[in-house]
């Protein structure tokens, strides 16, 4: 890998100590694991360590404040340094979305711009930036040649007139463009907001057509903004909430393959699948990984009884968990392995249980009002988001682990499937509309219960499953 | 001895697993599995003649096919239970055909605990035809979950015609 510095700040005396600097979060760093998407050729990453000491009071966000005004920020069209043509402004244009899109961010209109940024490395004029209100300014600068392309950029906090941190470059296949653009994106998101990024993700989910009595549905991954559309499956089969493995390599999915309901393993780089619940006379789905991706939890009916068992994916062998006359499904997995959330209507309705994740009775966390289905233990291991029915009306919530604090951050006809982003801080769920014209759409929300939005899909779509951090 | 039965039940599982995917839903099926103008999704090819007592035709709309529920329920009503008691009988006199028993749902829940439910209400109505006499070997049963309503409005009057267990027949191997 390219490992190479450049200065923030051009004029500046060059920054001592930065080493080995890391980034807050640690999250550009390239992990050790499989490489189920196209791993970009070389993240290099330059810590925003160094500059950062001084004693002068940064821009943040606190995503956590009851009220946040959004940061206005400016991103001036990535300069072209050779060959990039338009997916210099192009890449620009995917930071500001994902920044904008948060809800915690701004866009200042490039029309208001006082300066121009004609080359990456001139000085910053502060108070052109400072006299239209912005706080925040990112530029940037790509460079194309061959197969591959350069993305580097720098963040400025243009109230102090100090850049914050120090650059940061990207190399990868032009194909890539808008990754690179995330990893700017998830850069500054992190710097500002403390909390982990989540741009650089990708959603496996059900793309829908036809109508609500013969409704086709296929898996599709996209990126988490909807953009970059591959299908997986064709129509042929029903396929139902895939769920992607802990590092990204695999999906499981339940199908009607075979005719009958039964969860499958796809391989994401081969689309190479395979059956795991063959088991004549019996249905298996609702299928999820365990935290090591090594296991998977699912529920298997027999005689009209579903119960929760696990399945070694290397050996076959399964154990059953769950072991009661009622309906157990939609397992999952706390982060650290060692605890399983699911849904069980053993009291007479849906609620959620939490069980060792080597099976048992479970205690109920579910305590308020309604129905409480398809648990979603964050990977911060905080929260477990839900579906709750009430009243005619179906909600996305989270709470803590032991049922405590919930929140309802959503009301619709029918809201369902909640999945969490890599950071723990937004959700994706399906809402479905009413009647013969009802569709269904993917929506997403911050656990703040801010910033509920639409995802834009080709078409109808369904039960999204976000990815980890790609590699 | 003991083998003899065991291969015969091999082979009317073979049979059943062989004569047809259930999917009478056609979810797409490629090119042309679609939009063939039936409106109800179902393909409704090879039923025979209605008037034919031993017609499929005849099973569907003369002895009923399908039995409803109410909400979140699997328990057979007393009416459901008349309907079965058709069901078995006729079954008992024309026992070449093979059974899929399909449960479905209605839209007011979640994907996955639908699917558990649809799974209830079959099995509700397999245990049903085999407390009458109806071969176990002959039935198979499959849950469509909310998947494959038969109405497509969202009120009670669709809602309540969506909870069903639909004894789905086939040619070929029954006992």
């Amino acid at each position: 890998m390219i490992r190479r510095m450049f200065p923030c700040n051009p004029h500046a005396k060059p920054a001592q100590s930065q080493g080995q600097s890391r980034p807050h979060n640690s999250p550009l760093k390239n992990e050790d694991k499989m490489r189920p998407f196209k791993s970009l050729t070389a993240a290099l990453m330059i810590g925003f360590s160094s500059l950062t000491t001084v004693a002068h009071a940064e821009i943040t966000i606190d995503i956590n404040s009851p009220v946040i005004e959004p940061m206005p920020f400016a991103v001036p069209d990535f300069i072209d340094e050779g060959g990039a043509g338009e997916l210099a402004a192009n890449i620009s244009r995917v930071v500001a979305a994902d920044l904008a899109g948060t809800g915690l961010f701004i866009e200042t209109p490039q029309d208001a711009y006082i300066s121009r940024v004609t080359s990456f490395d001139a000085p910053i004029s502060y108070p052109d930036w400072q006299a239209i209100n912005t706080q925040a300014l990112i530029t940037g600068a790509v460079q194309a040649g061959g197969d591959r392309i350069v993305v580097k950029f720098r963040l400025f906090d243009v109230a102090s007139g100090q850049p914050l941190g120090e650059g940061l470059q990207f190399a990868g296949t032009p194909e890539s463009w808008r990754r690179m653009a995330h990893k700017v994106a998830d850069a500054v998101y992190a710097r500002i907001t403390g909390e982990g990024p989540y741009f650089d993700s990708r959603v496996v989910y059900v793309s829908e057509s036809g109508p609500k009595n013969q409704r086709q549905k296929r898996l599709g991954v996209m990126d988490y903004d909807g953009a970059n559309v591959k299908y997986l499956t064709d129509s042929s089969s029903i396929v139902l909430a895939p769920r992607f493995s802990p590092n990204g390599d695999r999906i499981l999915f339940t199908s009607y393959a075979s005719g009958f309901p039964a969860i499958y393993l796809m391989d994401v780089g081969s689309l190479k699948t395979r059956n795991l619940g063959e088991v004549p006379g019996t249905m298996t789905f609702a299928p999820r990984f365990s935290p090591d991706g090594n296991t998977v939890v699912f529920s298997l009916e027999k005689g009209g009884n579903s119960d929760i068992y696990s399945m070694d994916i290397g050996s076959g062998a399964m154990t059953q968990l769950t072991n009661a006359p009622s309906i157990e499904t939609s397992p999952s997995f706390s982060p650290d392995g060692s605890q399983i959330v699911f849904e069980s209507d053993r009291s007479g309705t849906q609620q959620i249980y939490m069980m060792g994740a080597g099976g048992g009775e479970g205690v109920r966390i579910s305590n308020g009002k309604g129905r409480y289905s398809t648990p979603v233990w964050s990977p911060r291991g905080d929260m477990i988001a839900f579906t709750k029915q009430n009243e005619g009306r179906f909600h996305i919530g989270a709470m803590l682990t032991d049922g405590t604090e919930e929140r309802l951050l959503t009301a619709s006809f029918l809201d369902e499937g909640p999945t969490w982003a890599p950071n723990g801080r937004v959700i994706m769920f399906t809402r479905e509309g009413a009647g013969a014209g009802g569709q269904a759409g993917l929506m997403s929300v911050d656990v703040s219960g801010r910033n509920l939005k639409a995802i834009p899909t080709e078409g109808p779509a369904s039960d999204p499953a976000w990815s980890p951090m790609l590699p | 001895m003991t083998l003899l039965p065991k291969a015969l039940l091999l082979v009317a599982a073979l049979g059943l697993a062989a004569c047809n995917n259930p999917d009478r839903y056609k979810n797409g099926a490629g090119a042309d599995g679609m939009n063939n103008g039936v409106g109800s999704g179902i393909n409704t090819d090879g039923l025979g003649d209605p008037s034919n007592p031993r017609s499929i035709a005849y099973f569907n709309q003369s002895v009923g096919d399908r039995v409803l529920f109410p909400v979140d329920q699997s328990t057979l009503t007393p009416e459901a239970r008349g309907v079965l008691a058709g069901q078995a009988s006729w079954l008992a006199t024309n026992a070449d055909y093979a059974i899929i028993i399909e449960g479905h749902a209605d839209e007011q829940g979640t994907r996955e605990y639908n699917l558990a439910l649809g799974a209830r209400r079959a099995a509700s109505v397999q245990d049903f035809l085999i407390s009458q006499g109806v071969s176990p070997s002959r039935m198979r049963t499959i849950s469509y979950g909310k998947e494959r309503p038969i109405e497509v409005c969202s009120d009670e009057g669709c809602y309540s015609k969506n909870r069903r267990a639909v004894t789905v027949l086939s040619m070929g191997t029954g006992a």
